[in-house]
């Protein structure tokens, strides 16, 4: 029989050995996975993660790494906040959708003026639109106690129907003959968010992500409102004990990870994206998620656990266009890398025992 | 009186491992028919995991049992039960959204008939003397009531051995006399019972002979009516103890004005099927120690939870020096010398999985100026944690490990010594010694009262009598949410303590 056993403290080599094992056992399954579809898995997972970093296109793929880790990481990081004090966004696709969609709404309303100004004041429409669509559920848990899972998971979907009104209707492009779509910000500099340096994939997206990363751990590891954010997920009455009024916690923890990803979803909208499209969301909000967990809510952990998800995203395109891979395979995969972790997480603090019932 | 029964049960060289502790270790002893039989230890001195083996749910690593004189191993509780072993727990397992006969019922492998199990219970309440309505709601029903449904549900089952752990820390002193008048006609019909308790003067009692156990290890049988609790508790121990002094006299703390007054406190609990807080008074002044007394669940969690800060409340209805503080948050009491140790370490006092510098912070943080512009001086909250650990000799290889790693009593000093560390003015302390072995209560307790000493208000709330009757200058108890008037503790008898603890004290116009 295989039972479970509880460690005295957390192990620190299973905190760090956790993400290795959990890759490389998806790696494993992952595979088979592939084999079962008809494919060469070893192809497959040399195009997921290698290709992209020294491949034939590797040059711009490497590029694109930092385009697509730089709203996970933003993401992420807010999220891990939340995660930390027991808080659950789930809802960071929706708050990412609005963010991109105010900021988007404001820059467009000064088209085609030119000021240096106009691209700081998107940026922080971008933010209180983020942060806006989070306290809705952060006021109906605090004020009715709702459940701030299903809330935030609910308002995704109504995220998406204003998308899908704003590019067809209020947001459309008028010069753009009918078409769906706003007006694209690479033809409007003033409110544009290009590439920082050619060819690099870095634009102010990433800029900001490392900026957050940095004060995030800061944050956690010398602030006050660190150390009451891990107190309120480890233990809510000691919380209670210690000073914490919950309520505050929450409004915070999700206001913060809303802003983030309003931000995200603005710096996304400008730069890689261009333009509102009724599915310029590719589901950074819910890979962030996976993101968080995978750098075990530590925002150095989470910085490469961004670029590996990154990874897997461009490679899993590659795979999908060069090898006829399912694109709902790759997603599995993800997936696998999320399950995977929870897992093996579990040896953090139980070790395995072997032999009977005595 | 049982010299002459057959032996019953056996444990014949005992032993069992858990990661790092040796739970039982060579046990060895007997339990005659007809016999009570004291289980006496410190917490974790292997009495629970004795227990579980005989029933059933842990199994030795060596040694065996034996039942009658034959071979036992129970592989499940139900089986142990069918031997005829019956167990009541400390805490109990019941349904609160339902009826005594339901929760009975729901205990048995084949219940029989609603209405035939009620009549059972009715008549077995009876003959043991056990008063339980089989029809009343458990929600509704008292913890010594609970109790009840506890032990009936074993008694219906004709049980050989009864095994009773803890039975009385949730009883008043009245509830107890009628348990062990239950407990002596059982033990006269034949049936043996295993009584687990710390508590030393009733099983001077009540039990015919005793098994000590230190580490694991069965240090000494004794025959409780010819020895005293002294020699019992150094035998548990293992070293003599002190027994806490005070130099002071007793004093008159009516006159001067109060440092902690709490006047009409009344607030709803928090808690899901809490008890709300009605209309509470009391006054302490500077130096005394007020006991406040009271069966589990009486509105001890809610009293904390409003001195503390952690439940809101009305801003005049408690002051501190003068000062009305109702209505602040605990950092605010904290900042003007006031300060509470809850009853639970780990999960309200300290946050288990979170070192200890981290747990000194925790509360340290206001009146050790342990955080600057928001910014944590963690050197700081590490000397304040060591302070706390050599200051109340709390044995840690260091201030960096989590506190779950701390036995109880280790880190019940460390929550205390927390507190009485930041020079408080007023100090709430909710079950001071709780599961805490004997020579750290005793030096808590002391810790206590030297604080007492030194001017500090303190209020105690235990439910530990003896605790209460060695260090409280007044008494009081809660009952249902509301306290009695405080009395001096001298020349209080049991029987008083009693009537104050079931709420017929005083309570007439309350109730009325």
């Amino acid at each position: 029989m295989i039972r479970l056993e509880r460690r005295a403290s957390a192990s620190q080599f299973w905190i760090w050995a956790t993400p290795v094992v959990a890759v490389a056992l998806t790696m494993v399954f992952g595979g088979l996975m592939f084999l079962a579809l008809g494919k060469n898995p070893v192809d497959v997972i040399r195009t997921i993660f290698w290709d992209p970093l020294f491949g034939e296109f590797a040059w711009y793929l490497r590029g694109q790494l930092l385009v697509k880790a730089g709203p996970l990481i933003l993401i992420a990081i807010g999220l891990s906040l939340g995660f930390r004090a027991g808080i659950w966004n789930i809802g960071a696709e929706g708050q990412y959708i609005i963010g991109a969609i105010v900021g988007a709404a404001v820059g467009l309303a000064f088209y085609p003026t030119e000021n240096r100004w106009i691209f700081p004041v998107m940026v922080i429409a971008g933010a209180f639109g983020g942060w806006a669509w989070a306290m809705i559920p952060a006021l109906l848990k605090t004020r009715l106690n709702t459940n701030e899972i299903l809330v935030s998971l609910m308002l995704v979907y109504v995220a998406q129907v204003i998308l899908a009104m704003a590019s067809t209707g209020f947001l459309r492009n008028p010069e753009g003959s009918g078409f769906p779509g706003s007006r694209n910000f690479s033809s409007y500099p003033a409110a544009g968010n290009p590439e920082l340096i050619a060819g690099s994939g870095l634009h102010w997206g990433g800029v900001m992500a490392i900026v957050v990363a940095i004060a995030a751990y800061v944050l956690l590891q010398r602030h006050i409102l660190g150390f009451q954010i891990k107190l309120a997920g480890q233990a809510p009455r000691a919380a209670r004990f210690h000073g914490v009024v919950p309520q505050r916690l929450i409004v915070l923890c999700m206001g913060i990870s809303g802003t983030l990803a309003g931000l995200a979803g603005l710096l996304e909208v400008t730069g890689p994206a261009g333009q509102i499209t009724i599915d310029f969301n590719v589901g950074y909000g819910f890979t962030a998620i996976i993101v968080a967990f995978l750098g075990r809510l530590n925002p150095l952990g989470i910085v490469l656990a961004g670029l590996i998800m990154a990874l897997t995203y461009i490679g899993g395109e590659m795979a999908a266009t060069n090898l006829g891979l399912p694109s709902a395979a790759v997603q599995a995969f993800q997936g696998m890398l999320l399950f995977f972790l929870l897992g093996v997480d579990v040896l953090t603090n139980y070790r395995i025992k072997l032999g009977g019932g005595a | 009186m049982s010299a002459d029964q057959p032996t019953l049960f056996a444990a014949i060289g005992i032993g069992k491992s858990y990661p790092g502790v040796r739970a039982n270790d060579d046990v060895n002893f007997a339990i005659k028919r007809g016999e009570i039989h004291a289980l006496l230890g410190e917490n974790g001195a292997g009495k629970s995991t004795l227990v579980k083996m005989i029933y059933g749910l842990v199994k030795p690593d060596q040694g065996h049992m034996e039942w009658l004189g034959a071979p036992f191993a129970p592989a499940d509780p139900a089986r142990a039960r069918a031997a005829g072993v019956g167990m009541v727990f400390q805490h109990f397992s019941l349904f609160e959204a339902l009826n005594v006969a339901e929760n009975v019922a729901l205990g048995m492998e084949n219940p029989p008939p609603l209405a035939q199990l009620a009549a059972k219970i009715s008549k077995v309440s009876a003959d043991y003397g056990l008063p339980l309505d089989p029809a009343r709601r458990v929600g509704d029903l008292s913890a010594g009531e609970r109790q009840r449904v506890e032990i009936i549900r074993c008694l219906l089952q004709s049980p050989k051995l009864l095994i009773m752990d803890e039975p009385t820390s949730v009883l008043t002193p009245q509830e107890v006399e009628i348990l062990f008048k239950t407990l002596r006609q059982l033990a006269a019909e034949g049936a043996a019972i295993l009584y687990i308790s710390h508590k030393l003067e009733e099983i001077r009692a009540l039990c015919d002979r005793a098994t000590i156990l230190r580490r694991g290890k069965v240090v000494a049988t004794a025959t409780p009516a010819k020895t005293t609790a002294r020699e019992m508790a150094e035998l548990m121990v293992g070293s003599a103890l002190a027994s806490p002094a005070r130099a002071g006299k007793a004093q008159d703390f009516a006159a001067g004005a109060p440092a902690l007054e709490v006047r009409g406190l009344s607030a709803r609990s928090p808690i899901q099927f809490g008890t709300s807080l009605k209309d509470i008074s009391f006054a302490v002044a500077k130096g005394e120690v007020l006991g406040i007394a009271g069966v589990a669940g009486n509105g001890q969690d809610e009293l904390i939870l409003a001195l503390s800060g952690e439940m809101a409340c009305g801003p005049e209805m408690i002051r501190a020096k003068g000062e009305a503080i109702g209505a602040m948050g605990p950092n605010a009491r904290r900042a003007r010398g006031f300060v509470v140790a809850p009853e639970d370490r780990l999960g309200h006092a300290a946050a288990p999985d979170m070192s200890l510098v981290e747990n000194a912070f925790l509360t340290g943080a206001v009146q050790r100026k342990l955080a600057r512009r928001g910014f944590v001086d963690w050197a700081g909250a590490k000397a304040f944690a060591d302070e706390i650990i050599a200051a109340f000799d709390v044995r840690t290889p260091s201030s960096g490990v989590a506190a779950r790693a701390l036995s109880g009593g280790n880190l019940q000093k460390f929550v205390i010594g927390r507190e009485l560390r930041q020079s408080p003015d007023v100090i709430v302390i909710n079950q001071p010694t709780w599961g805490v072995d004997a020579a750290a209560a005793a030096f808590i307790r002391q810790a206590i009262l030297t604080c007492a000493e030194g001017g500090a208000a303190v209020v105690v709330i235990s439910q530990d009598l003896d605790e209460l009757m060695e260090i409280s200058d007044n008494f009081a108890a809660l009952n249902e949410g509301r306290l009695t008037k405080p009395r001096p503790r001298a020349g209080l008898s049991m029987e008083e303590i009693g009537l104050m603890m079931g709420g017929a004290h005083g309570m007439e116009v309350a109730h009325g």
